[in-house]
């Protein structure tokens, strides 16, 4: 996204525009990044709740892969995830990884 | 018609409050502004005005109160003093930097410790870098008069910036004049309907305000509001114009007196300034060219109007009623030696601080700096740059 210049701001920094924050991709401030594991989840949506974006996608009911452009990487959902057999569905693993 | 009347400086600015009749005041009492609002909030009791009064526990909340409403869509007033005006600190740059045309009126006291009441420009020259527009009156005249063309000012749709309107406290906020009232029709004409920018109460167009602005844009909206801040002295003269249709009287961005051919010259803000004019006069008798200058709008200062006014004089004191601790001169000598920086040719500037917490500014105050200046300018030694007035040694 081309950055505005001062000429075109607004006035005191008002934001006409709503819903303007999904141009907000906070997914560049993660250093750690939630894996999911399709083979281990029970679709219990644990992770869909306790996630503090809406960074967990679901359809028709069931959790699909994550939005990576607005998860900061907090980690809430793979310490919230229950897994399967004592089996995480969801890991932390580092960025670069 | 106007109508003459005897009034304290206090009356004379809630008068006009009255006039302008605005949608919200949030104020907190403090001496020497509260016979101010407690005037106003009698005038909303009486139902002389429609306006809807917030009671707030502090300034702090004063101050937020107003930014709320005028973002909302509201004309807002409020009014302050000295302690007052420093707990509202926080909330003044917020007032500022989200461009909201908030009117204060500020009756000028000493700031604490030590503990006074009374006049000193100590409150208003704190917060004199926090993006307000601040007008300065001499006399209850010009503080009624000020406080009507601040409304368009602050309103106008190239500026939309906070303004105060500045005035001595006792000295003028407590002392009866003589003074000339507009008509309240008029005075409803002058200053028109509010318009809003951007209403957070308009629920067809949403809008947010206060957004957390990052390294990214930060220094794009400060540049902004440093832009519009060259636009306001334009605006304020041409408001002065269109209120000099009005009312016959005369206003500019500064007032000289006997200037234009004086050799030295004081330069001095509020009601100090009329004591001042009284001794130009008995010098200019004696046939010695003296002059003085009076700023008006003192934020933004306009420098290069007022360097132009000053470069041709021999020497010039600055009297200041604050001191600026650790910046070694007042803050009206600082911003005056600015203006006068690009010219090769200036003045002589000396600077004296005098009537700190009310203390008497007597004509012999004034007298004692020109006959300074005088001799100053005959053989040409400075007895020294910075020097308290009036103060036991």
């Amino acid at each position: 996204m081309k950055l505005k210049n001062w000429k075109e701001v607004t006035p005191g920094a008002v934001i006409t525009e709503a819903g303007s924050s999904v141009k907000f991709k906070t997914g560049s401030w993660r250093s750690l990044k939630p894996v999911w594991i399709e083979e281990n989840c029970i679709q219990c949506l644990f992770c869909w709740i306790y996630c503090p974006d809406m960074a967990v996608k679901v359809k028709d009911g069931k959790r699909t892969e994550f939005d990576y452009d607005y998860c900061k990487g907090c980690g809430i959902c793979a310490l919230e995830c229950p897994g399967k057999k004592g089996n995480k569905a969801i890991l932390m693993v580092e960025e670069e990884k | 018609m106007a109508k003459i009347v005897a009034v304290t400086g206090n009356e004379a600015v809630a008068n006009a409050l009255k006039q302008v009749n605005p949608d919200v005041c949030a104020a907190y009492p403090i001496t020497p502004q509260t016979e101010m609002m407690q005037r106003f909030s009698s005038f909303v009791s009486d139902g002389k005005v429609k306006t809807e009064i917030i009671l707030v526990e502090s300034e702090h909340s004063s101050m937020s109160a107003c930014v709320g409403a005028c973002a909302a869509g509201g004309r807002v007033i409020t009014a302050t003093s000295s302690q007052g005006l420093a707990l509202m600190y926080e909330i003044l740059y917020i007032a500022s930097g989200t461009r909201l045309p908030i009117v204060m009126p500020v009756v000028n006291r000493a700031l604490s410790a030590p503990l006074n009441i009374h006049g000193d420009h100590s409150d208003s020259m704190g917060a004199r870098d926090t993006g307000w527009i601040q007008l300065w009156s001499e006399n209850a005249q010009e503080a009624y008069d000020n406080t009507i063309q601040a409304f368009r000012i602050a309103e106008h749709m190239d500026i939309r910036l906070p303004i105060m309107i500045n005035m001595d406290g006792f000295i003028i906020s407590h002392s009866i004049e003589r003074m000339e009232y507009l008509d309240d029709d008029q005075v409803q004409n002058f200053v028109g309907e509010f318009k809003s920018l951007n209403p957070l109460l308009d629920l067809e167009h949403p809008v947010s305000y206060g957004p957390l602005i990052l390294t990214d844009y930060y220094m794009e909206f400060r540049k902004a509001q440093d832009d519009v801040e060259s636009k306001v002295p334009g605006v304020v003269l041409d408001v002065a114009k269109d209120f000099e249709k009005l009312s016959g009287r005369t206003y500019g961005l500064f007032e000289t007196y006997r200037l234009d051919d004086a050799e030295i010259a004081l330069i001095i803000l509020n009601s100090a300034a009329g004591t001042s004019k009284d001794v130009v006069d008995e010098f200019r008798d004696k046939g010695i060219k003296a002059g003085l200058l009076k700023p008006r709008l003192y934020r933004p200062f306009p420098y290069k109007e007022i360097g132009e006014a000053l470069k041709h004089l021999k020497a010039v004191c600055v009297l200041d009623r604050a001191d600026a601790f650790g910046g070694s001169f007042g803050p009206v000598y600082m911003d005056i030696a600015t203006s006068l920086y690009p010219y090769k040719e200036r003045p002589v500037l000396i600077n004296k601080i005098y009537g700190l917490g009310g203390r008497d500014y007597l004509p012999d105050h004034a007298k004692l700096v020109l006959n300074e200046l005088v001799e100053l300018v005959g053989n040409g030694t400075v007895k020294s740059y910075k020097e308290y007035i009036g103060v036991r040694e």
